[in-house]
């Protein structure tokens, strides 16, 4: 068999294997057992002590709701304040970077407290020492945590009998730092400088080369880095083209590591919701579920790029070829496909590859993807995301039986519906809304010149864009001038409303369950994990994506698809 | 006041964290292999000549070229050209790029020039071509310096690497700059 191949299938298996244990791992973290990563405690306590925090104090969802925006708002002007006056902190800044503009440092400090990275700047040469360590891997840390925080909520109050309690955020949120990201990163990052990532602060190096020219190599500490990148779910490179550079991604080794972070958290935390209220059968389902999903995205974008571009055919080169533009020879299409797939399921964000140059039904594979962003998802929220998938389901199963839906032995009222619809609607509106912004802008002022590619894969720059930002994504088709004041406001807002109000609103959801009485399971209620639930689930997510994205997709990839 | 106090004390603690700590010990941890830490830099005879997967521009017609590159390998500010499939400036640019490469191998045919010849990186430094993107220029390096082609498809042959574990990933890599410099090297015996 093609080894190629054989990769793509050892990354994803290895991703399976690992993912169980971490879930069974975290869960033990959520609850508070004893694991061996107890030796954290004081300085959890410590922590706890000084900033006045009762992590045993019970909070309910609107508690825990305040204390998950209240941090969240000191991330964001952290990060605002360190970006637009970026100059002013000269040390860890040897090359001597200026400040941002407003709007530019706007958009950075939104992308990266709401976990997106979306970079319309360029690591290497705009972010110094301390803006990428004090400021964006501090924030790939706590937004990561804060995910995953609002997950374990989520699972505590689908497991309630009765009682308002969902836990504590800030103990969560904690935790998820120093028990789950940190041990990973610190893993990663070690087998990342064991391979020559760069792990230094030696700023540019001057280099001889064979023919007597001299360049500049940046380097810095960028095994840390890109280990909690892809770890969290946030993307954010440390160099501008992320993934595909040398000293992030050095060898094959490093890209199975890398891509197996991607998946390794959001897959976990299936298994988590499964060991966490006992219903592992229900977790096979759901993992079962987006994997079907996750399989047959791979192997369509993996056959497209492996059979290239049909144009180079005519002008006379073999056929047999892939497409390798934008790509590494080290990692070979099959693994760059493999990669943009779980970075776009995951809302992930880093790139082994560039997305823009992939073949047009590829790209709209990444594209719809994003659009339903709940195959894994990200780090707890892409759990929460596929949670408003199943209660829309159930609530259609429910119709479909002629029984009032239930959940978990929870009734499905009017309430939760509403909610769980208007959060479903959220994610294509802001994204046909941005692109038709966009679009409108470009066509009336077309001397804005954001366009890398003319006609139909243009239109795909700017639908990639407005996606990534609401599904909280990061990556890009990167051709797109995006550093300007109007993408950077609008991403901005997106990301912003993207991120919170899927947040908020299945809170609300698992609030008010949590409060019900439980129903007794008869045998005219509804079988969760039944293959037919499972059937349901997936025509559910496909229905609202197709029906709501077909228009946009077959405007773009497809449409380009087709000019072959 | 309390979520005030709350925010401020947890959020600057995380910094110190995630922010210092956390890659300080890192990057502290890296001294101990030093070589592997600073990228597997390449040294000769004093001088830093290049890291051993950071492509470098190779345009003489003494030494086997690297893959094109949207950046022209400037190391210093990287980055792939994000060109679509179909746009048409993409396919002019592959085309000239066919053409040069058909100007300097004059025997070469346009059907056995291997796709990565032809296209740019992602990051601009593939440190990488094939073994057939090498073997296509033997002929011409051959003729520049005066070496037998046998002992060059030798050369390549022996640079050629194989997958992770003989399994997983793509085959026949070639590292151009770790075969420039062995081809420097097989050139110095023979004289």
């Amino acid at each position: 068999m093609n080894t190629e191949i054989l990769g793509v299938i050892l990354i994803f298996l290895l991703s399976v294997a690992l993912a169980w244990p971490l879930g069974k791992y975290m869960v033990k973290v959520f609850r508070g057992d004893k694991t061996w990563s107890d030796f954290m405690s004081p300085l959890e306590r410590l922590v706890f002590k000084l900033s006045g925090i009762d992590p045993n104090q019970p909070m309910d969802w609107k508690q825990n709701l305040k204390a998950l925006l209240g941090i969240n708002i000191f991330f964001f002007l952290f990060a605002f304040i360190a970006l637009a006056f970026q100059s002013l902190h000269p040390f860890w800044n040897p090359v001597g970077i200026g400040n941002w503009e407003p709007t530019l440092a706007f958009n950075t400090a939104v992308s990266f407290t709401t976990n997106t990275n979306l970079q319309h700047y360029s690591g290497e040469t705009g972010a110094s020492y301390f803006t990428q360590l004090l400021v964006f891997c501090w924030l790939q840390f706590v937004s990561a945590a804060t995910g995953i925080a609002a997950c374990a909520l989520l699972f505590q109050g689908l497991k309630n009998k009765t009682g308002s309690n969902l836990g504590n955020f800030y103990n969560l949120m904690m935790k998820s730092c120093t028990r789950i990201l940190l041990p990973l990163a610190i893993v990663l990052s070690l087998i990342l400088t064991i391979n020559g990532s760069t792990t230094n602060f030696d700023g540019l190096q001057e280099v001889t080369t064979l023919e007597g020219e001299t360049i500049q190599v940046a380097g810095g500490p960028t095994a840390p880095m890109v280990a909690i990148k892809q770890l969290g779910t946030n993307g954010g490179g440390y160099f501008g083209p992320n993934s595909t550079h040398p000293f992030e991604n050095p060898n094959y080794l490093t890209n199975i590591a890398e891509n197996i972070a991607i998946l390794l958290i959001p897959m976990a935390l299936v298994f988590a919701f499964g060991f966490y209220l006992n219903r592992k059968k229900l977790a096979m389902l759901f993992f079962a579920v987006m994997s079907i999903l996750f399989i047959a995205f791979v192997a369509i974008s993996v056959s497209e790029e492996m059979n290239g571009n049909p144009a180079f055919t005519e002008m006379g080169l073999a056929a047999n070829q892939s497409n390798m533009e934008g790509k590494e020879v080290r990692f070979g299409p099959a693994a760059s496909s493999l990669w943009g797939v779980s970075t776009t399921a995951t809302s992930n964000g880093s790139v082994n590859s560039m997305h823009d140059s992939h073949t047009p039904l590829s790209g709209g594979i990444f594209l719809l993807d994003m659009m339903i962003n709940a195959v894994y998802g990200g780090v707890g929220v892409g759990f929460i995301n596929f949670f408003v998938f199943v209660i829309v389901a159930v609530f259609i199963a429910g119709q479909m039986i002629g029984r009032t839906p239930d959940l978990l032995g929870k009734k499905i009222e009017a309430r939760e519906v509403k909610i769980a619809a208007l959060v479903v609607i959220l994610h294509p509106l802001l994204i046909l809304v941005g692109t038709a912004l966009a679009s409108y802008g470009i066509v009336q002022n077309p001397e804005y010149g954001w366009l890398n590619n003319p006609s139909f894969h243009g239109f795909s720059e700017m639908l990639y864009e407005n996606t990534s930002a609401a599904a909280n994504n990061g990556s890009g088709f990167e051709g797109l001038g995006d550093n300007t004041q109007f993408w950077n406001i609008l991403t901005g807002i997106i990301m912003l409303l993207g991120r919170y109000l899927p947040i908020i609103g299945p809170l609300a959801i698992v609030g008010s369950l949590a409060a019900k009485k439980p129903v007794p399971t008869t045998s005219g209620s509804l079988q969760l994990d039944s293959p037919a639930f499972g059937a349901v689930l997936i025509s559910v997510i496909l229905i609202v994506a197709a029906l709501a994205f077909f228009p946009a997709l077959a405007l773009g990839p497809l449409a380009e698809y087709f000019t072959f | 006041m309390k979520s005030l106090r709350i925010a401020l004390v947890l959020g600057f603690s995380t910094i110190i964290l995630f922010g210092v700590l956390y890659p300080m010990a890192m990057v502290g941890i890296g001294k101990a292999i030093p070589h592997q830490a600073n990228g597997l830099p390449i040294e000769k005879d004093g001088k830093l000549i290049g890291f051993e997967n950071v492509g470098q521009p190779f345009s003489s017609s003494q030494y086997f070229w690297s893959r094109p590159s949207a950046v022209g390998y400037d190391a210093s500010s990287t980055g792939g050209s994000n060109l679509g499939p179909t746009n048409p400036d993409f396919l002019a640019l592959v085309q000239g790029r066919i053409d040069t490469l058909i100007k300097y191998h004059p025997k070469l045919k346009v059907e056995d020039i291997p796709v990565e010849m032809i296209t740019a990186s992602g990051g601009g430094l593939d440190p990488h071509i094939t073994k057939q993107g090498a073997l296509i220029q033997v002929s011409r390096i051959a003729e520049n310096r005066g070496l037998e082609v046998e002992a060059l498809n030798q050369l390549v042959e022996e640079h050629s690497e194989s997958p992770f574990l003989g399994l997983f990933g793509p085959s026949d890599r070639v590292n151009v700059l770790k075969l420039n410099l062995a081809l420097d090297e097989l050139a110095a015996n023979q004289n």
